[in-house]
């Protein structure tokens, strides 16, 4: 069982990620540079945080057309897994796997803090081990990490459940307090908290349980058992 | 930007011909205070540097300390003041960017960064808003980019700022022992200039910052890239990885001049270099224009003919340009070439080094009044003057500004911004803690107290979380060295921090000087800065959370010592009286104990006595917990003092300790055994925060209001002003 962690130029939790997979939930993974195939047995893929290039343009749209990412796509059409955190939400969502967009949050400063999210949909692969409403004391850190989506959109998420994770009060000016969606099939969420900075207790200064089991869910998803 | 006539005289005798126009130029950027240390450099020498842990290196531009398991932690120091008063956005992020490559220069991965910041009186001047928003901004958007925790930092708001900034960053790094670069070079060796283009901005920016702030000269300020730092790191790190690196500087103030020459002179080797092959933003830039821009993101590395086509690899992966520019020689002079003509040749080991100064120094009038003053008059309603203190910019929390900072990438922030110090988990199981301290109030008042108490404040702070300090870093920032009066105030200083450094066997691993902060405005005050390290083998001391019923116990006197503080400045603008002093012997003592009691696990929380006194310390404690206390005035160990003195006096070696009912009496035995005077002054309980003198109430504020002015009192300032 294998995960790949893209690396853009410029992701800067990288490291983070492949420290939580690999030391904190035995699961082999491996970072993969973004001019670099996509290894063959690979199981799941991971899209982490940070400023790739420099969050120029806009956040992630340049990261969206580099040319990993079509085997993203390819792989995300064939069911896999694919979790996009903060900066990888964004170039989710730029790349047309997920929709809507990412904007600057309302206080137009980057931010950095503790929060509470709720689960909402805990049928996805990432999420599987949750209760429905769960909360999860979770850290975000994010100058574009209001979702928004026009009204046709956000109906559609609701009716198709691709809401998966919402603040438990409000943080950016999000729709719908929005934190994580998926897609239409479930297998590719994205969220703006960073669950990698919250899933060991020793960093987390509330409780590290609910996180964790994202990457249970994940374990759990892959068929791998603890 | 030329040097002076005793410098041209020596210059000319030490190379025995009158140096060529370019020459000069790269002389001057290299002699000028900034890079050359001439005023201070004498003065320096007396800071101990040597201790067990401390490994040293030619050409380290960062101090190296053993952490233990074939480990080390690195820390370098540097202020970016003159660029941040003219330019704030840029010259903050170019700050944090410059510090960040001396930490990877010793070949460690940069983990965290501290900043220190001041500016002018922030509640009345627009302009001081102005820069300490954009400062703010700058620090972010740089640090933020490159993935890098901002995990503390200090605040300080002075008139003496006024229409200027102070803006330090700290840098800290961490790798393996085996990994640091060696520093070594032999003839052939290639030097290659590594990350963003040369360009026009900066040029002269170590001269600019070695003058009296007069006019505003932007083109001297460096302009920001931090995706480009943010590859540079990864190229040099994978190099690193990959041997391909035998020796490395980074380029800051003087650019390639003063890389050149410093890396020759410490490697005892020469360097050719041919400044055509500079990879170069703008067309037709002069000779001298390119060895003293001071553009941004740039590495010089050190490397061999088996390895450079590796190196190269490695740059185009990251798609980070790179030059070869040129060879390193048998001889020890720099040779400058444009298309093979030579076009400036000197002895590198003469560029390096600055002719010394001796300035001379005379104590300033002013102290010899400044501790003589009248008394203000007790405050008729004490409850109001502590909301104020709380409201006060230099002591309302600083949330707006950490949140905006990046501090959990990386995750190893254990202890985060808002505690006392904070805590980075190390590979190796064990915890460094880190705190930087600087009070310029005190340090005017009297320049040696006041840097002791810095000095002391900041080991407080890190023993707060558990651990044994085991380095510093200082950062002594002054006006004008030409002022004899000036002058003495750095010596004391210097002489001040080695006598506490060399009484707590602390080592001084790096620092750095930075004079000639003044604006038409005149001189700042004495703002040295401290940074302390300290380290954690087991577990730290996580604050935790405050119940109904805990005890907190005080350790320490308090006594009259209310010259600087932040009340007689604050509440009654009033400048003078006694500073704060330091009793070493009893400081260590109480030091060692709240060690033993926290390694006793019987520490709920411990919190250094500081900024604003006793009554903004509990308050704090109250604030943080949404809990009330009652403290009991009657009890606080203290020399015979009014109650506004008792509630805000800045004695130093003060600690306050939250503790389980329970653990009371262990705790009592211990402070008693160990001869620390200390007492029980109070209880937490309720919704209030009451001081009491026997049975009447001397303040009482509610934790919701003081909370609230508390939170919200800087960010409001900033956001609606």
């Amino acid at each position: 069982m294998k995960v790949a962690i893209i690396v853009f130029p410029g992701s800067n939790c990288d490291r983070d990620m492949h420290h939580v997979l690999t030391d904190v939930f035995h699961l082999e993974s491996q970072l993969v540079w973004h001019t670099d195939e996509l290894p063959k047995n690979v199981d799941a893929i991971v899209l982490p945080g940070g400023f790739s290039y420099g969050d120029r343009l806009r956040a992630g749209v340049i990261a969206a057309h580099s040319p990993v990412i079509k085997d993203v796509k390819k792989m995300a059409e064939k069911g896999m897994p694919v979790l996009g955190v903060c900066n990888g939400f964004q170039i989710l969502v730029e790349s047309g796997l997920l929709p809507g967009a990412l904007l600057r949050n309302t206080s137009l400063n980057f931010m950095c803090k503790w929060t509470e999210i709720i689960v909402k949909n805990n049928k996805t692969p990432f999420t599987n081990k949750l209760k429905l409403n769960q909360r999860i004391p979770i850290a975000i850190a994010n100058g574009e990490g209001r979702y928004y989506a026009d009204a046709k959109t956000l109906a559609m998420l609701k009716k198709n459940n691709q809401i998966v994770f919402t603040y438990a009060s409000e943080v950016n000016g999000a729709s719908l307090d929005i934190a994580g969606i998926c897609n239409k099939e479930g297998n590719v969420v994205g969220m703006m908290p960073h669950p990698e900075r919250s899933a060991e207790q020793i960093i987390n200064p509330n409780n590290s349980k609910p996180a964790s089991l994202i990457f249970e869910s994940l374990l759990s998803t892959l068929g791998v058992t603890a | 930007m030329s040097l002076t006539p005793q410098e041209s005289e020596y210059l000319e005798k030490k190379i025995g011909r009158k140096p060529n126009p370019l020459e000069l130029q790269i002389v001057a950027a290299e002699w000028s205070e900034h890079c050359s240390y001439k005023s201070s450099k004498k003065h320096l020498r007396i800071l101990p540097k040597e201790g067990k842990r401390v490994i040293s290196g030619p050409g380290y531009d960062s101090g190296v300390l053993d952490v233990g398991d074939g480990y080390v932690v690195t820390v370098h120091i540097e202020s970016h003041n003159h660029p941040s008063a003219v330019e704030p956005y840029g010259g903050a992020a170019t700050g944090v960017g410059g510090v960040i490559r001396d930490i990877l220069s010793a070949g460690t991965r940069p983990i965290a960064l501290l900043d220190g910041l001041r500016f002018g009186n922030i509640e009345k001047d627009h302009h001081a808003q102005w820069l300490f928003k954009n400062a703010v901004r700058g620090i972010a958007d740089y640090g933020n980019c490159l993935g890098i925790p901002t995990i503390g930092g200090e605040i300080e708001f002075d008139k003496c700022f006024t229409n200027y900034a102070l803006v330090d960053v700290a840098s800290i790094g961490f790798g393996k022992k085996e990994n640091l670069i060696r520093n070594k070079a032999e003839k052939g060796d290639y030097v290659v200039l590594i990350g963003g283009s040369t360009g026009r901005d900066g040029v002269g920016g170590s001269q600019f910052a070695s003058d009296k702030l007069e006019s505003e000269n932007r083109s001297a300020v460096q302009i920001p890239d931090p995706f480009i730092e943010k590859l540079v790191i990864e190229v040099i790190l994978e190099a690193r990885n990959q041997k391909c690196i035998k020796a490395m500087k980074d380029l800051g103030g003087g650019g390639l001049s003063c890389a050149i020459s410093e890396t020759a002179d410490a490697l005892g080797v020469g360097i050719e270099l041919d400044i055509s092959l500079v990879h170069k933003r703008e067309q037709s830039m002069s000779p001298s224009e390119i060895m003293i821009s001071e553009s941004q993101e740039r590495m010089l590395v050190i490397t061999d003919l088996k390895k450079l086509d590796t190196l190269k690899k490695i740059c185009n992966k990251f798609r980070v340009p790179y030059s070869v520019i040129g060879r390193v020689k048998s001889d020890t002079l720099m040779e400058v070439k444009l298309d093979k003509n030579t076009v400036a040749k000197l002895p590198s080991q003469v560029v390096a080094n600055a002719p010394l100064l001796d300035r001379p120094s005379s104590k300033p009038k002013y102290l010899i009044t400044i501790e003589k003053i009248k008394k203000p008059k007790v405050p008729q309603n004490l409850s109001q003057t502590l909301l104020r203190m709380l409201s006060n910019p230099n002591i309302a929390s600083k949330e707006w500004v950490y949140t905006q900072y990046d501090h959990e990438v990386g995750i190893r922030t254990v202890v985060k911004p808002g505690n006392d110090g904070a805590v980075l988990r190390l590979d190796n199981g064990k915890f460094l803690a880190a705190k930087i301290d600087g009070n310029s109030k005190h340090c005017y008042v009297n320049p040696r107290d006041g840097v002791i108490g810095c000095f002391d404040e900041a080991c407080r702070n890190v023993v707060c979380t558990g651990a044994k300090p085991i380095g510093m870093v200082d950062h002594l920032q002054f006006g004008n060295p030409e002022d004899p009066e000036i002058f003495w105030t750095f010596k004391e200083s210097v002489q001040a921090i080695t006598d506490y450094a060399k009484y707590f066997e602390i080592p001084c691993v790096g620092g750095k000087v930075s004079l000639y902060n003044e604006s038409d405005e005149g001189s700042i005050k004495p703002t040295p800065l401290i940074g302390v390290l300290g380290l954690i083998d087991k577990k730290p001391l996580v604050p935790q959370k405050i119940e109904e019923g805990d005890m907190l116990v005080m350790l320490g006197v308090t006594k009259d010592e209310l010259g600087g503080s932040e009340y007689y400045e604050y509440i009654h603008e009033l400048v003078g009286g006694k500073c704060p002093a330091v009793d070493m012997k009893s400081s260590k003592t109480t030091q060692d104990s709240v060690l033993e009691l926290i390694q006793h696990d019987i520490v709920k929380v411990a919190h250094d006595c500081s900024k604003g006194g006793l009554a903004v310390a509990v308050s704090k404690l109250c604030m943080m917990n949404k809990l009330g206390c009652i403290v009991s005035l009657e009890k606080v160990p203290s020399e015979k003092l009014s109650s506004d003195e008792l509630l805000f006096s800045e004695s130093h070696s003060r600690f306050l300790l939250v503790i389980k009912h329970q653990d009371e009496k262990k705790t009592l035995t211990i402070l008693k055994k160990n001869g620390i005077t200390h007492a029980r002054i109070g209880k937490f309980s309720g919704k209030d925060i009451i001081f009491k003198e026997k049975s009447s109430v001397l303040a009482r504020v509610r934790v919701d209001k003081a909370q609230e002015k508390w939170l919200n009192s800087l960010g409001g300032l900033v956001t609606h002003g």
